[in-house]
C-alpha cells in the first residue's frame, strides 16, 4: 500500500478523501487550514469532483455539510476550535437532526494559543452536543479515524467530532493508506420528518439522541483506538489523544513500566474505565486541553487517587510535552544548554511592503489629534498592528467585533470610534455588524483593510474580493460614505485627509483600504514566471 | 539508531524545505519520522523552529525532550541560540554565519558568535550565501546548510542524493544537478 509522509491535518485529509467523502466545507484557521487545502490541491479529489471551495465562515460551512448529509453524501467540516464558537447553533442542533450521509466536525484546537485567543477545548463541546469524539494521537490513527468515524456516523445516525491539536496537525509521519471507499449515492432524505426541529420532532429526536449513548459509549468501548498497555505497581495513567505520547516517550526513555490507560474515542467508556480506576491507587491523568475528565473522574466529593492539572501535577494551562509530564510521573526532567542572557525575542511582524504597515501609518497620523480616541481591531495579520511601531489598536477580541464593540463604544460617547478589520473578516461575521451600524446611525468609521485574501493563515481566497463596496452599499451605507483609498507612500498625505473627513462625520462611515497582499502578489508573480 | 534535530530560523528563510529533504532522506534510509513544524502567525518574520526526530524504532513524541537534541541546524546565529535547552551536553550546532536583523534590538554579532563558541559541543559556522552565491544559485542557500550537517545526521549521502532528486525532479535535472552541487560544497 501506498505509504505518505503527511502533516496530521493532511493525514485527516487523505482519510476523508479515501473514506469516501463528497465535500469538503470550510473557513480558514490555524491550526486547521491545511485540512482543505491538501483537498483543494489533490488530484484525486479533483477526478472525483469533491467540492472544497472555501466557505464565508464556519457557520454556512457546517450548515452546508448537513445539506450534503441531507443528501445522502459524506462531508467534513474543518476549523479552528474558535470557528466552533461561530457554528456552535447548526453543530448542536445537528445531534438533534441527526445525520442521512455521515458527516464529521474536524475541529483543530490550540493549546498554549500558539496563533489563537483562547485555548478552548473542543471535547467539551462533543460532551455538550452528546455526539462521539475521536482524538487521534498519531497521524496514522487521524487516517483510520476518519473512515472509522464514517461509519459510525452512518451507522448511529449522528454527527461525529473528530478533535485534533496543534500538535498533532502540524507534525509529519509516514502514514499507511487504505484503498479507496466509493462515495454515497445521491440519496436524498425526503420522507422523514427529523430535520424539521419544531418542537413536537425535536423532543422525540432529543429522547432519541439520549437513547443513541448506550450505542455510542458502547463503540468506545470496543474501540480500536481506546486500549491498556499493561505495567507493574499501584500507580497507573489515563493518558487522553496525544498525551499518550508524551507519557509513553517518558516511559520509555525512563525504563518505566506504569500501566497506561489510552482514550481515544469518546464518550467515555465505563466499562473500560471502570476496572481500570478501580485497580489503582494513584492515577495520572493526562489531557492535552483542559481537565475536562480530570474534573469527572474526581467527581464533586475530589476523589484524591486522581492527579494532573487540577492538583498541580501538570501545569494547569497550555500544551504538554515530555518535559511537563516526565515531573508528574515521578522523573527528574531532562535538562540542555542554558539559554546566554543575550538572547531577545524575535516576534512577528508585519511583512516589509505590507499595505497595512501604510494604513497603521495613516490612522495613527489622524488619530494622534483625537486623546480620547479607540480603534478596535480584529482577526488577522492586522491585528499585527498592535505592536510597536504601530501600537494602533486598543482591542481583538473575536470574528467581526471590531465593528460592533466601536459602534457600542460609540453609543457610550466615545469618539473617534474607529474599527480595523481585514476583507476576509469582513465578510465572515462583519456584515452583519455593519447592518446593525446602519440602522442605529451609530457615529463609527470602519476600515475594510483590503488585501483581497485570507492572508493570516497563509493566502486563502477571500469570499468578498470584488463585491465589497456593493455589499457595504446594500447594507444601506450611504455611496459618499464609502470611501476607497490605496495604502501606499506616495498617496500618504492625500489618504490621511480622507481619513480624517470620514473621521470626523457624524455617521456610519466605510473606509476600504485597498492593495494587495505582499505574500500572494509574490506567489502570483512566481507562478507567472513558470 | 535515534536522532532528534531542531531546525531553526526566522520565519520565511526556508527551514521546512531543509526538513523536507531529510525527511525524504530518512523515509528512504527505512527510518521512522516524527517533525513537528510551526504554521501561522510566527511565519510573519518570527522565530521558528521544526522538532525533527528519526529512528529506527518508535517514536512516540512529536516533540524533543530537553536536552536530548544531538543537533541544532540553524539558518541564522541568534536562533541557534534560542533552543539551547534542548541540545544535550556534547550536541553539535552548524550555524549559519549571517545574522537575520528584522528586530531592533539585535544582539552584538560578534557576542552571539562567542556564545555559540561556547557550547559543549562541535560548532560549524557556514558562510552559506557566499557558497550559494559562487555555486551561481542563492536558492541553493538552505541546501548549503544541510550539507555542512550532514555528518552529524547518520544519514547516507546516497539517501541524501535521493531526496534531493525526489524534491526537485520536476524542475529538471539540472536543478537537481545544481542542488546536488550545493549539498557537497562543504561536505566532501
Amino acid at each position: 500500500m501506498d505509504k505518505l509522509l503527511l502533516l496530521g491535518a493532511e493525514a485527516v485529509a487523505v482519510g476523508a478523501i479515501d473514506a469516501g467523502i463528497s465535500g469538503v466545507y470550510a473557513y480558514p484557521g490555524t491550526p486547521s487550514t491545511e485540512i482543505t487545502e491538501f483537498i483543494q490541491k489533490s488530484k484525486e479529489a479533483q477526478s472525483r469532483n469533491i467540492r472544497s471551495k472555501w466557505a464565508a465562515n464556519e457557520k454556512t460551512a457546517y450548515e452546508a455539510a448537513l445539506g450534503m448529509s441531507f443528501a445522502g453524501k459524506r462531508s467534513i467540516v474543518c476549523m479552528k476550535h474558535v470557528g466552533l464558537n461561530v457554528c456552535a447553533d447548526p453543530f448542536m442542533n445537528s445531534a438533534i437532526t441527526g445525520v442521512n450521509g455521515g458527516l464529521i466536525l474536524v475541529v483543530a484546537d490550540d493549546p498554549s494559543m500558539h496563533s489563537s485567543q483562547d485555548e478552548q477545548d473542543s471535547r467539551a463541546y462533543g460532551r455538550f452536543a452528546m455526539l462521539p469524539v475521536f482524538e487521534p494521537a498519531t497521524q496514522q490513527e487521524a487516517y483510520n479515524a476518519v473512515s472509522f468515524a464514517f461509519d459510525l456516523s452512518e451507522s448511529v445516525k449522528l454527527p461525529v467530532v473528530m478533535r485534533i491539536t496543534t500538535r498533532m496537525s502540524h507534525s509529519r509521519a509516514v502514514i499507511e493508506r487504505k484503498p479507496m471507499r466509493e462515495m454515497n449515492s445521491f440519496n436524498p432524505d425526503l420522507n422523514t420528518r427529523q430535520w424539521i426541529l419544531l418542537p413536537a420532532i425535536a423532543k422525540k429526536n432529543y429522547a432519541g439522541l439520549i437513547d443513541k449513548q448506550a450505542a455510542i459509549e458502547k463503540s468506545s468501548a470496543e474501540s480500536p483506538f481506546n486500549k491498556v498497555v499493561e505495567g507493574k505497581g499501584k500507580k497507573a495513567v489515563i493518558a487522553f489523544g496525544i498525551g499518550y505520547n508524551y507519557v509513553m516517550e517518558v516511559c520509555k526513555n525512563n525504563g518505566l513500566e506504569l500501566p497506561v490507560l489510552k482514550i481515544s474515542q469518546y464518550p467515555l467508556p465505563k466499562s473500560l474505565v471502570q476496572p481500570f480506576i478501580d485497580r489503582y491507587d494513584d492515577i495520572l491523568i493526562v489531557e492535552e486541553g483542559y481537565p475536562i475528565y480530570e474534573e469527572l473522574l474526581r467527581g464533586f466529593s475530589d476523589n484524591k487517587k486522581f492527579r494532573g492539572r487540577m492538583d498541580g501535577a501538570l501545569p494547569r494551562m497550555g500544551e504538554l510535552s515530555p518535559d511537563a509530564v516526565a515531573p508528574a510521573l515521578g522523573v527528574k526532567p531532562t535538562v540542555g544548554q542554558p539559554i546566554p542572557d543575550i538572547m531577545v525575542n524575535r516576534p512577528p511582524a508585519l511583512c516589509v511592503g505590507c499595505s497595512h504597515r501604510d494604513l497603521y501609518e495613516e490612522l495613527n497620523s489622524v488619530l494622534s489629534a483625537y486623546p480620547g480616541k479607540a480603534v478596535f481591531g480584529d482577526i488577522g495579520c492586522y491585528t499585527l498592528g498592535a505592536l510597536p511601531p504601530y501600537s494602533a489598536i486598543n482591542s481583538c477580541v473575536d470574528m467581526g467585533a471590531s465593528i460592533t464593540m466601536a459602534k457600542g463604544a460609540a453609543e457610550a460617547g466615545l469618539h473617534p470610534a474607529v474599527a480595523v478589520i481585514g476583507d476576509s473578516t469582513f465578510t465572515h461575521s462583519g456584515m452583519t455588524g455593519l447592518l446593525d451600524c446602519v440602522n442605529d446611525n451609530a457615529q463609527v468609521t470602519i476600515i475594510i483593510s483590503d488585501n483581497s485574501t485570507t492572508a493570516m493563515t497563509g493566502g486563502q481566497d477571500s469570499a468578498g474580493t470584488n463585491k465589497l463596496v456593493d455589499i457595504c452599499k446594500g447594507l444601506g451605507v450611504e455611496p459618499e460614505h464609502i470611501v476607497t483609498i490605496v495604502p501606499v507612500k506616495p498617496r500618504l498625505e492625500q489618504n490621511i485627509e480622507l481619513i480624517k473627513k470620514e473621521i470626523e462625520y457624524k455617521g456610519v462611515s466605510v473606509i476600504l483600504a485597498q492593495r494587495e497582499c505582499m505574500q500572494t502578489l509574490a506567489r502570483k508573480k512566481k507562478a507567472a514566471k513558470k | 539508531m535515534e536522532r532528534n534535530i531542531i531546525i531553526a530560523g526566522v520565519g520565511g528563510q526556508g527551514i521546512l524545505t531543509i526538513a523536507t529533504i531529510l525527511d525524504l532522506a530518512a523515509m528512504h534510509a527505512g527510518l521512522n519520522i516524527k517533525q513537528a513544524e510551526v504554521h501561522g502567525m510566527s511565519q510573519r518574520g518570527g522565530e521558528v523552529q521544526t522538532h525533527l526526530r528519526i529512528a529506527d524504532g518508535e517514536i512516540f513524541s512529536d516533540l524533543i525532550p530537553m536536552g536530548k537534541a544531538d543537533l541544532i541546524l540553524s539558518v541564522e546565529p541568534l536562533e541557534s541560540l534560542r533552543y539551547l535547552p534542548y541540545l544535550k551536553e556534547g550536541g553539535a550546532i552548524v550555524t549559519s554565519d549571517e545574522p537575520f536583523k528584522n528586530i531592533g534590538n539585535y544582539p552584538d554579532e560578534n557576542a552571539v558568535f562567542e556564545q555559540i563558541k561556547k557550547t559543549s559541543g562541535d560548532v560549524v559556522f557556514v558562510d552559506a550565501t557566499k557558497i550559494a552565491n559562487e555555486l551561481g544559485n542563492p536558492k541553493s542557500y538552505n541546501i548549503v546548510m544541510l550539507g555542512a550537517a550532514a555528518r552529524f545526521i547518520g544519514i547516507s549521502n546516497a539517501d541524501f542524493e535521493w531526496a534531493i532528486g525526489n524534491l526537485f525532479g520536476s524542475k529538471g535535472q539540472e536543478v537537481v544537478d545544481l542542488n546536488i552541487k550545493a549539498f557537497y560544497a562543504t561536505n566532501k
